[in-house]
């Protein structure tokens, strides 16, 4: 059996010990097969396990390597991906149940790429109902767990993509983020979640919540593993048409090219009220220990970010009850049984079929694109976000990148916000602005509470500025050793923080 | 809701006092080769279900990329009619459910369509009719419901996805003949253009019809039906017939027209309410995020313009100014395939003649002779006059038409030679050579013939001298039949007469 500890373990050491051949991809594979078994029935992160599946993939590794035929850079690596990248021949269900059954034909370009560059695909993670959700609540197969606090939320919508990275149950992963579905749990669960530039990696073969506001993007346990990630499935795709025609960025250079002489921008709207204090506090010390490294820190100002939440739901919900529109019990996934009339199979498979947050967001959109109300709504919304967008130039005439909080709380228990979506749909008060005006933007750890939960800090750059971002977060990685705490593994009936430090 | 008995002949009479307004919705399926987002075959006649791909089934996670030849076919037949081409228009989302839209919503154009303006020209019982364009619009095809058994319904998602230009006129259209004349002129346009094969039976041509009726005079217009389901240009004929009618005895009774979608139900002849207007939906129109707009540049717009092919009103107008009847110049321009034979014969008999040297013989007016009355009266699809292995092709036509004009054959030779050109594919000039018919137009021994032939009649020459001139007939029919029908008549004709006279 494989004597390989993969706790913490870093994606480039893995590929590199594959590569040589000191390490099999098999016996990497069974190791994190193992612990999935181990420790996720206390998580829930994974949905579907492809043990199978990923066996076949690292013996073919194995045997390319030991016959000395080229491999992949990331041969071996163990990764997995969010319940929302459609996988050829293995169910996809965006954690719903009208998608219960529903068996792709295709792969994801994303995932395509992966599986090109040698990765070994473990399994398909759970996440928010149509990544509709801040804390992985709304997933019809049961909530994620915090790996460093079992009472507490993992954040959502990629919950299950961030708990499975944070407890070592992949090497990295993929999410979605459409509001801060990617940072805001990497936050919350105390790792490197990116949400590139709009454009910059395909949509092609992730399930649609809001088309103009999707990013697909990586989560891993340091930067250089999310700078190698965003390597591989960055760059054109011709089945996107809304994919930047642009070269792909040198990411995991540009994460070890330091901050000197970078300006760094902190937004006074980011550091308002409602703040939890130990996280205003951890912020603050980043943005110093980053002026230590070199970066200027200049105030900046995005005044529109009060609209943002606004402008955000008005957006999302339209293009979601339009996304949604095709989950009707006639071509795949769920079907009502025993229906009588054409009327009856849609009202009865989507009134079944869909958790209440999608529902809730489908009537919404419905609402705002109806007929007289769409300049009120839907047209208000995209000139607001042409400020919000245009807020960003602004600032980046002044900065080089924008350093804010990830998240004003850390993670919430389970169930403390489920009663009121509004006070849920305000943990993405930080998140919100970056994808409505296509930036990137990462977050990374930056300490912890009192009480062992992670803190976010949250790093935006300009259109096709990843690399700026990859430099300030590989810049205060590598003046801070958060990234290197690892959630003690969880044990059954806890419900305490399980915080530990090791 | 109960229908007004429709009185048919009364309410012809009583019509005269309305005017009939009409605005048209065509829907052109583009005959590319793939879908308008996605790979899979936009042909006709597949299985059902076998061309389709994850793309236009909508299934979770595609996404759409346009098809560039849909687009030129778009912007090809906006050209034609004179539309303004937007250089920057965006797809948008159309929102109903139905089983054969796999989405949930169509992607359609809305308030930036590829083609803005337009005109359409075309006839009506010889006189000029022009019909102003609102727009034509790019978006996708649904499938079709397939209802089997009572209670079992099937999905065949084959034409999902097809590319389609929705043509909306403006409400210009005053009869339903003319409404037909308006779709025949279309259908005709985007066959020319080769951008919609315009069956209507199949479907790759469909069109709605908006009616009202408004007293003659008036300025206000009256409530509209918008009328489906009319599959034919005598479905759409009839049903526009039958739907002012019905308008007509609703107005004249004091009752209202009520705004609503009718279907035409062409074995009972009549339409029935199919929606109101406060069953319409509501389609939640909004630009399509996952395309981005698209924008075309002068220089593509130019390269589109210049593929366009000579269209069919120039071409007949400028047939009348040649000669032709407007009879004769209709038929020709029916097809493209027709209008580019006649010209290509055309040409060919002025390439012949300037590089002969000879006299002008292939006009316009006997090249469309032959070709109407011999070459299309052999087809039975006119677009086979464009097949390479079509037995005669124009240059060989022209060839065949030169032969008769300069007197080589006689009217009727050639129309044997003709048939015999079709039947063994060989060229007018094998045939006569071969066959030794060419008319003997050599005065030395038709004279010869001529000679043999009086002698030969002794009685017939003495009547004729003695002043019985018909037998001249007589005479020139043997001389024919003596020379196995090659003389030149007109040659003999003089020749004999001469003889005959000379004598005297």
């Amino acid at each position: 059996m494989a004597a390989v500890d993969i706790r913490g373990a870093r994606i480039a050491t893995l590929a590199e010990g594959v590569r040589s051949g000191k390490l099999k991809a098999r016996d990497l594979t069974e190791a994190y097969l193992d612990r999935v078994g181990a420790v996720d029935p206390k998580l829930n992160s994974y949905l579907l396990v492809d043990g199978a599946g990923a066996r076949l993939q690292a013996d073919a590794i194995d045997k390319a390597v030991a016959a000395g035929e080229p491999v992949g850079p990331l041969a071996g690596v163990p990764i997995a991906l969010k319940d929302i990248f459609v996988t050829k021949g293995l169910e996809t269900t965006c954690a719903s149940k009208i998608l219960r059954g529903f068996i792709p034909p295709f792969d994801s370009t994303v995932g395509q790429r992966l599986a090109a560059a040698g990765t070994v695909m473990l399994g398909k993670l759970n996440m928010d109902e149509f990544a509709m959700g801040s804390s992985n609540e709304n997933s019809s197969r049961g909530p994620v767990r915090n790996p460093w606090s079992l009472a507490h939320v993992p954040g959502g919508s990629s919950g299950g993509s961030a708990a499975a990275v944070a407890a070592s149950l992949c090497a990295g992963a993929l999410g979605t983020d459409t509001g801060g579905s990617i940072r805001q749990p990497a936050a919350l669960c105390g790792v490197v979640g990116m949400k590139p530039t709009y454009g910059r990696v395909s949509r092609y073969g992730v399930i649609a919540f809001a088309s103009s506001l999707d990013h697909p993007g990586p989560l891993g346990r340091t930067v250089d593993d999310v700078a190698t990630l965003m390597e591989i499935i960055a760059g054109p795709d011709p089945r996107d048409a809304t994919s930047i025609p642009a070269p792909v960025g040198q990411y995991r250079a540009a994460a070890k090219a330091g901050v000197a002489g970078l300006r760094l921008g902190i937004p006074a709207e980011y550091f308002g009220a409602g703040m939890d204090p130990e996280i205003d506090a951890a912020v603050k010390a980043a943005i110093d220990e980053l002026g230590r490294a070199g970066a200027k820190v200049v105030p900046v100002s995005l005044p529109h970010t009060k609209y943002a939440i606004a402008t955000y739901y008005l957006v999302c919900t339209a293009e979601a009850a339009s996304n949604l529109a095709r989950y009707d019990g006639v071509k795949y996934g769920y079907r009502a049984p025993d229906v009588r009339s054409l009327e009856e199979l849609y009202t009865r498979t989507r009134g079944e079929g869909f958790g209440l947050e999608p529902k809730r967001r489908i009537m919404l959109g419905t609402y705002v694109l109806r007929s007289g109300y769409y300049e009120a709504y839907y047209g208000q919304a995209l000139k607001v976000r042409r400020k919000v967008f245009d807020d960003f130039a602004t600032a980046f005439t002044q900065c080089d990148a924008i350093v804010t909080p990830t998240s004003p709380i850390p993670a919430f228990k389970l169930g403390e916000k489920t009663a009121d979506p509004l006070q849920m749909y305000l943990a993405d008060v930080m998140t919100v602005a970056a994808p409505l005006a296509g930036v990137p933007a990462l977050s990374q750890c930056c300490g912890f509470t009192k009480s062992g939960l992670p803190i976010g800090l949250q790093t935006i750059g300009p259109p096709l500025g990843e690399e700026v971002v990859f430099r300030v977060a590989g810049a205060y990685e590598s003046r801070t050793d958060w990234h290197q705490r690892l959630p003690s593994d969880p044990v059954a009936s806890s419900t305490a923080p399980a915080g530990g430090v090791s | 809701m109960s229908e007004p008995q429709i009185e048919t002949s009364a309410a012809d009479a009583r019509l005269a006092k309305y005017e009939i307004v009409i605005g048209l919705e065509v829907h052109a399926q583009l005959s590319t080769q793939s879908k308008i987002f996605s790979w899979s075959s936009a042909a006709f006649g597949a299985e059902p279900n076998g061309a389709t791909d994850p793309i236009c089934l909508g299934m979770p996670g595609t996404l759409p990329v346009l098809n560039e030849a849909a687009v030129l076919a778009a912007v090809r037949l906006g050209l034609a009619v004179g539309s303004h081409i937007r250089p920057r228009c965006r797809f948008a989302r159309k929102h109903y459910f139905y089983p054969d839209l796999p989405k949930g919503f169509q992607i359609s154009q809305f308030d930036e369509p590829i083609c803005e303006g337009g005109t359409v020209r075309f006839r009506v019982r010889g006189e000029q009719k022009s019909v102003r364009l609102e727009r034509i619009h790019m978006e996708e095809d649904a499938g079709k419901n397939l209802h089997a058994a009572a209670g079992v319904s099937f999905v065949d998602y084959n034409r999902a996805g097809v590319p389609l230009c929705e043509i909306v006129s403006k409400p210009d259209v005053r009869s339903a003949e003319e409404a037909a004349e308006y779709l025949r002129a279309l259908r005709t346009l985007v066959r020319y253009l080769g951008v919609c094969d315009g069956n209507m039976e199949e479907g790759s041509m469909r069109c709605d019809a908006n009616v009202s009726i408004r007293l003659r005079g008036a300025e206000k217009y009256g409530t509209r039906t918008e009328i489906k389901n009319m599959n034919s240009f005598k479905n759409v004929r009839d049903a526009i017939e039958y739907e002012v009618r019905r308008q007509a005895t609703l107005v004249d009774r004091g009752e209202r027209v009520v705004q609503e979608t009718r279907l035409w139900d062409a074995s009972r002849g009549v339409t029935a309410s199919m929606r109101s207007k406060e069953q319409a939906h509501d389609y939640r129109y909004f630009p399509e995020p996952d395309l981005p707009p698209l924008a075309l540049s002068e220089e593509y717009l130019a390269k589109a313009r210049a593929s366009l092919p000579a269209l069919p009103e120039d071409r007949f107008e400028r047939y009348t100014a040649e000669g032709l009847s407007a009879q004769d110049a209709s038929v020709l321009v029916t097809e493209r395939e027709i209008a580019d034979y006649f010209d290509a014969t055309v040409a060919a008999g002025v390439t012949a003649k300037v590089t002969a040297n000879v006299t002008p013989n292939v006009t316009p007016k006997k090249a469309a002779n032959w070709v109407i009355n011999e070459v299309l009266a052999r087809v039975d699809d006119p677009r086979r006059l464009a097949e390479a292995d079509l037995p005669v092709s124009a240059a060989g036509l022209a060839e065949l038409i030169g032969l008769v004009e300069s007197g080589t054959l006689s009217g009727k030779l050639g129309k044997d030679v003709f048939l015999r050109m079709w039947n063994e594919r060989r060229s007018a000039g094998d045939i006569v050579a071969a066959e030794g018919l060419a008319q003997v137009s050599d005065t030395g021994s038709i004279e010869e013939a001529c000679k043999r032939v009086i002698a030969a009649h002794p009685d017939e020459l003495a009547r004729y001298r003695g002043g019985e001139k018909k037998l001249l007939g007589f005479f020139v029919g043997a001389v024919m039949k003596e020379t196995g029908g090659k003389a030149n008549p007109k040659g003999a004709n003089e020749i004999l007469r001469r003889l005959l006279d000379q004598a005297n």
